[in-house]
């Protein structure tokens, strides 16, 4: 089943080429009392009827906010605006502000680090996982579904559980390092400048394992059991048979768990606003964050869309890596 | 690879890996058992539990835990109205446009979210929407109507067509044909959006921040965020609020194994 949804998203013609076969055949049984003219209409409404509510809501909540962000970025579009219902326009001045502050580079910055280094270590620690539980024991079905807690929990429910856990006086990792003599006095994890980046990207690490493990594992399940069984009569090491069988064979899945990791590790907000709000003096900024405490905390939209589309752009350059790889055929 | 030689090592292995994953949560469940106050010790079992972290949470959070709950199931609701029927249809009808819509909705799935709270607020602002129930549904279905279009599309496609096509022979309308046939047959895929679509609007914290600013109207995970940003000195009730924010989670894990199995792996799109 897992397996089978992967790949029914990658082919994203084929069924719907056989479904509307299926429908030329029904137009085929109808009554002819109705005219070929008349059938085509009908079925024309009978669509617009199933996609017309979709369509509106992707215009209203997907495409009306990418292009009013875009209008925005050009706009002086601040707190005063809601009271002259002015927004005069800016030309590029929000973009060369942004562009031109200390702060945009250390959110960029962060962003590339955070995203390089939450990505790594999901996917490393993932696959590991995902390898290791494809072996059989007494066991490993049940063990393998606790895996997914860390991922299905609220991100603001972990980031306030690991804010706890590292709290700097009380938290239990202190506590165990204090406790078996390593450190004699807590260590700051999240409110040292020079930690607090690190801290963050092992939590997001945490709660991305159970993606990555998930999807790769169901990545292994399709990889044919009889090549292994070639290569062991050949003699292969297991590191042979990895980097020979189970690592080309697993490349496409690869690919798509590493883009979608990163378009969804560039938005990534709850976790940082919950374990330290962009700070210590802004060592944990992103351009998520970033965007956001410019329009929703010093109330400039203007900026903060121009920050935001900044992101889009990133987002949407990962998006068409995505969506080309998801084009091409499994076993290319 | 799969022939194993210590099933038990294996197990005990295994075993060590989910309980070093699992830490954090266990914690939580720890420490909100724990009496409130004193957390600078806090025990390592909850040996003594004591529920008062829970009693402090329901009394402060259960009018947010009702907010969450009411917003997600509007959110399901509205979601599997939009996106089941639009499925269907994307596989159903010869149309020009069904592959631009398709493209729109993996597109949809990459845009931050602080793109639309961004634009949503002021809209909001103008039309009063703003610190309402409806208001946080129509953003929060931003994650769930894409992700039900395309769980459901893949099922769909699947479908033999001389399912629909004995409909229609027995005289079902395409609506008809749609509820009685095709809406049965796609109970799993229906199912999966539906739980998923509830988890990520329960999970939501973006549109709780940005579209709500009063109390009136505040989902659970708002009123955490708003316990962290204060100094913290009752974790246990943090956390106790915490575990009630977990249980959808939990339930869904326990409840809706082969469910979550599938649509962690549809989200493989999201």
């Amino acid at each position: 089943m897992s397996t089978t949804d992967v790949h029914a998203h990658r082919t994203t013609t084929p069924p719907a080429d056989r479904a509307t076969g299926g429908g030329a055949q029904v137009t085929a049984v109808r009554p002819p009392r109705i005219s070929a003219r008349g059938r085509a209409w009908r079925q024309r409404l009978v669509a617009t009827l199933f996609l017309g509510p979709a369509v509106i809501y992707m215009v209203l909540f997907f495409g009306y906010p990418v292009i009013q962000n875009l209008i925005m970025g050009f706009q002086h579009y601040t707190i005063t605006t809601f009271f002259t219902d002015e927004a005069p326009w800016a030309g590029w001045a929000n973009y060369t502000e942004v562009l031109g502050s200390p702060l945009f580079r250390t959110a960029l910055a962060n962003t590339v680090i955070f995203t390089v280094g939450s990505i790594l270590g999901q996917f490393v620690l993932g696959l590991g996982l995902a390898l290791f539980f494809r072996r059989r024991f007494p066991l490993s079905g049940a063990l393998r579904s606790l895996i997914l807690l860390p991922w299905l929990i609220p991100l603001i429910v972990a980031s306030a559980v690991w804010k706890w856990l590292l709290d700097t006086d009380s938290g239990a990792l202190n506590r165990v390092l204090m406790g078996s003599g390593l450190i004699d006095s807590g260590i700051p994890w999240l409110s040292s400048t020079d930690l607090a980046l690190f801290t963050v990207i092992v939590v997001n690490i945490w709660i991305g394992i159970p993606f990555n493990a998930v999807i790769l594992h169901g990545g292994l399940q399709t990889i044919p059991q009889e090549l292994y069984e070639a290569g062991s009569i050949d003699g292969t090491s297991r590191w042979q048979a990895f980097r020979h069988i189970t690592w080309p064979m697993l490349r496409p899945v690869v690919s798509v768990v590493l883009v979608l990791g990163v378009v969804y590790t560039l938005k990534v907000l709850d976790i940082i606003l919950g374990l330290t709000g962009g700070g210590p003096a802004n060592a944990t900024q992103t351009l998520a964050t970033q965007a956001y405490q410019l329009s929703f905390a010093t109330f400039d939209f203007g900026q903060g869309a121009a920050v935001s589309n900044i992101l889009i752009l990133i987002s949407l350059l990962f998006a068409v890596i995505y969506l080309r790889l998801n084009r091409r055929p499994v076993d290319e | 690879m799969n022939t194993v030689r210590h099933p038990k090592l294996n197990t005990a292995m295994g075993l060590v890996i989910i309980i070093v994953l699992l830490f954090p949560i266990y914690w939580m469940v720890n420490a909100s058992l724990q009496p409130g106050g004193a957390t600078v010790d806090t025990a390592w079992l909850p040996l003594n539990p004591d529920l008062s972290g829970y009693r402090t949470a329901l009394d402060e959070q259960g009018g947010n835990l009702m907010t969450s709950l009411m917003v997600a199931l509007g959110s399901v609701v509205l979601s599997l109205v939009i996106a089941v029927p639009a499925a269907y249809a994307l596989v159903q009808f010869r149309l020009r446009w069904a592959d631009y819509l398709l493209f729109a909705v993996l597109i949809s799935q990459m845009i931050p979210g602080i793109v639309i709270a961004n634009a949503l607020y002021n809209v909001y602002a103008e039309i009063g929407l703003l610190n309402s129930i409806p208001g946080l549904i129509l953003a929060d279905s931003t994650s769930g109507i894409p992700f039900a279009i395309l769980i459901c599309r893949a099922l769909m496609g699947s479908l033999p067509p001389a399912l629909v096509e004995a409909a229609h022979v027995d005289g079902a309308g395409p609506v008809r044909a749609f509820l009685s046939v095709v809406v049965p047959v796609s109970r799993n895929a229906i199912i999966t959006s539906g739980l998923f679509t509830f988890l990520f609007t329960w999970s939501d914290f973006l549109f709780a921040l940005t579209l709500t600013t009063t109390e009136e109207v505040r989902p659970v995970t708002l009123g955490i965020y708003n316990y962290l940003g204060a100094y913290v000195n009752d974790w246990s009730s943090v956390m106790a609020t915490a575990v009630l924010a977990s249980l959808p989670a939990l339930v869904l894990l326990v409840v809706a194994q082969k469910y979550v199995a599938a649509g962690a792996t549809g989200g493989a799109v999201k």
